[in-house]
């Protein structure tokens, strides 16, 4: 294994990446964070089965949507280029960032550029990508998170466990708490809807008096020069409309090249994520305000983020990982999930989504634990909505991850991290054993004439399992046994 | 709900006289019995079953731990040990899925790799698709759960096929147990590398088998059954998995036998 060195702007996600095996002893033994995780998720799962009434249309469906995004993704770079020229034609500025502290150094500098204290954001998962919140935040920014869940867990000083959900992780009485000890003046009460009633007057606010509004985007249309935004709560649309400076973040996986490209995305986004049939508000922005218009900002940005993407994009096997449209369905049916829930990675974005796009962002030598975290059951392949081959991506990464270093060019940062030597001759022995059947089966009739010798406590497989017990003859012998007794009778 | 998936459509050839069989490496040393029940279920339908004694694994181990050359090294030494153009009967979801869908990636290139593949087919999709088969159920009634590996579940398709054999038990009654579609935790080195999260997985399994309230769980794979009867036993509880191939034969045998077997796991039951 190769010795890791801090780089100095290094996600703060790398280290947490690097604990996932301390994490995941921890989140399992908590029993209330389970139950949290297994109720949201049976539920998720339920109301996505429904919202497809016909399997049919959702196959259909499935691989329409999928065809637009490897169409799009064949033609990102060019698609990138045509959707600045139209987001710059209609008023809106676009900035390039290769890294999250360009990101955040963009922004930050939009922000002082006009003087701003204060933000919203709306979701974005990207701006908890780049961590950025702690970076403006040091600059004397106040940033609000204005989803309800965003809100709750910066409140808990917690980052999104679920990238749709990002409190699913807490239950009411735990918001309920968390609330009274953080909003004065909160009556303390677990009834949902006085919950939200709070958080959203706390909100309603903030949003009247924010200089910056910050926001994700989850599709941007290269054809019309169009950022489209989907969201529940509408805290989208105030932090869209009210402040003067309205800044846009996303992934550059995320250009989509003709108007007509959406709606099909959009059906298949809220019906995997939510199981709605549509979500209660959808943004278009295509630019800032116009004349004679009552409101909107004076000002729109849109800040284009790589952080990895293009390693993934330069592999044809590996590019379909930015086919993601950020559904959270393969999170939802994941029993690997659905246990350990979303912190345990250690990553922005968990499940099995976060197990194929970390290790592009955070470098295979801090996530080689990921890949490995999963059964290969295959849930998340068969619910995803663009098709993502996820159990094939895991498998290529676990490959990435030991494979031998040579002199040639690397495929992925941090790449053969995980090779330890003793495995590596330990499969090189079970290759030769398998490979030789002469071997094999001389090494067989000895482990089952030695069966008896065999440990009963073999490690952590035993402590919730006995052990496996070989058989007193193997197949190859009975059948060899049987085929002489047949042989007999036949000449006699 | 169903899943339409192109990957598990084909085309299934007529009844053929003979057959090769793939025993798999865990019925070849854990579970051997079952093999046998398996060769003698497919012989007593007319078909012609040839072992060839070179066969060991089908490399998925290492090829799930992510050593590709490794893994290609012993799935090359497989296709060779079965030449002749017929099908390739295997009594695992999961080593079926790996030579059906990933030795055509693993073995590009090599000749006959996609020939190799076409042949192969899973124990109770050759039972149901190919030999259309039509049982006598001789058993008692009874009440059993199935339990589908994932592979057999997802890449393959055939949970279908091991449904539609049971069904056609007239005495047995398929019970669904909760989270039916849920993967038992097993996923070969995972169950090692991250024993704690598969450990978790089994115990919720285990329980939901136990909690249909069945005599046994039916399933096509050692795999999930060496996971799943392990904590069985573990927790000291009777219930247990049987291979499919061995509880259809022992259901269509002659009636003696299996009341003699009924009466055993009435004991059993009661023992619990």
């Amino acid at each position: 294994m190769t010795s890791h060195i801090n780089e100095p702007n290094e996600s703060k996600y790398a280290k947490s990446a690097r604990a996932f095996r301390g994490n995941v002893t921890r989140d399992l033994a908590n029993d209330e964070l389970r139950s949290n995780f297994r109720g949201a998720m049976d539920y998720l799962v339920d109301k996505r089965k429904n919202s497809f009434p016909s399997a049919d249309e959702l196959e259909t469906l499935r691989e329409q949507c999928k065809l637009i995004k490897q169409r799009c993704l064949l033609k990102l770079p060019h698609l990138l280029e045509q959707l600045e020229t139209n987001l710059e034609a209609n008023g809106i500025k676009v900035h390039w960032a290769e890294t999250i502290t360009e990101a955040n150094e963009i922004i930050a500098q939009l922000i002082t550029d006009k003087n701003g204290k204060t933000v919203v954001k709306g979701k974005s998962m990207v701006s908890e990508e780049t961590a950025l919140n702690d970076h403006l935040e040091a600059q004397n920014i106040e940033c609000l998170e204005s989803d309800m869940g965003e809100y709750i867990v910066q409140l808990a000083g917690q980052h999104p466990s679920h990238i749709i959900m990002p409190a699913i992780h807490q239950n009411k009485k735990q918001v309920a708490d968390l609330f009274a000890d953080n909003i004065d003046g909160f009556e303390h009460t677990t009834d949902v809807d006085a919950l939200i009633g709070e958080g959203r007057r706390v909100l309603r606010e903030k949003f009247c008096h924010a200089d910056v509004g910050i926001t994700g985007v989850n599709f941007a249309v290269a054809e019309t020069g169009t950022l489209c935004l989907v969201e529940n709560e509408g805290n989208g649309r105030m932090c869209t409309t009210v402040p003067n400076l309205h800044i846009a973040i996303t992934g550059i996986e995320k250009v989509v090249e003709f108007l007509d490209d959406v709606p099909p995305l959009l059906s298949l986004l809220t019906r995997s994520a939510t199981g709605q049939i549509i979500s209660t508000y959808f943004n278009m922005i295509s630019s800032p305000r116009k004349n004679g218009e009552k409101d909107g900002p004076e000002e729109v940005h849109l800040v284009l983020l790589d952080n990895g993407r293009s390693q993934a994009f330069a592999d044809e096997e590996l590019r379909q990982t930015l086919q993601c449209i950020r559904c959270g369905a393969c999170m939802n049916h994941c029993p690997v999930y659905t246990r350990i829930g979303g912190h345990a990675y250690g990553t922005v974005y968990p499940g099995p989504i976060g197990k194929i796009v970390s290790p592009h962002m955070l470098g295979l030598e801090a996530t080689n634990n990921l890949p490995t975290a999963s059964s290969m059951c295959g849930a998340c392949g068969e619910v995803c909505p663009v098709k993502i081959p996820i159990p094939k991506l895991l498998q290529r990464l676990r490959v990435e991850s030991v494979k031998a270093t040579t002199g040639k060019p690397e495929v992925m940062k941090g790449e053969g991290s995980g090779r330890k030597t003793i495995e590596a001759i330990i499969w090189k022995g079970w290759s030769l054993l398998h490979k030789h059947s002469i071997l094999y089966n001389t090494s067989m009739w000895f482990a089952t004439r030695l069966r008896k010798l065999m440990p009963n406590n073999i490690g952590v497989w035993t402590s919730v399992r006995t052990a496996p017990k070989l058989a007193p003859q193997t197949l190859h012998e009975k059948i060899k046994a049987r085929q002489k007794l047949n042989t007999k009778k036949g000449d006699s | 709900m169903t899943t339409l998936n192109t990957q598990h459509l084909r085309n299934y050839p007529t009844k053929p006289e003979k057959v090769y069989f793939y025993g798999t490496c865990l019925a070849d040393s854990l579970f051997p019995d079952s093999g046998m029940d398996a060769i003698e279920f497919l012989e007593k339908q007319g078909v012609e079953v040839l072992y060839p004694q070179g066969q060991t694994c089908c490399g998925q181990p290492a090829y799930n731990s992510g050593f590709e050359d490794e893994a290609k090294a012993v799935a090359l030494a497989q296709v060779a040990q079965f030449p002749l153009d017929i099908p390739i009967v295997i009594i695992s979801g999961s080593c079926g899925g790996m030579m059906r869908h990933h030795y055509p990636d693993l073995l590009k290139g090599e000749p006959g790799i996609e020939n190799f593949c076409e042949r192969i087919f899973e124990f109770t999709e050759f039972l149901v698709n190919v030999l259309k088969i039509k049982l006598d159920d001789k058993g008692q009634p009874e009440k059993i759960a199935l339990h589908t590996s994932c592979a057999a579940r997802r890449e393959m398709g055939v949970h279908i096929t091991g449904q539609a054999l049971i069904k056609q038990l007239d005495n047995v009654e398929l019970v669904t147990h909760k989270y039916e579609s849920e993967c038992c935790g097993f996923g070969g080195t995972f169950s090692i590398k991250h024993g704690d999260i598969s450990g978790e997985m089994v115990k919720d399994k285990s329980k939901n088998l136990l909690d249909a309230d069945v005599v046994r769980y039916i399933s096509a794979d050692w795999g999930c059954m060496l996971n799943i009867n392990g904590a069985l036993e573990y927790q000291k509880k009777s219930l247990r998995g049987e291979h499919i191939a061995s509880y259809l034969l022992k259901r269509t045998q002659d009636i003696e036998a299996s009341i003699k077997e009924n009466k055993q796991s009435a004991l059993f039951k009661e023992a619990k």
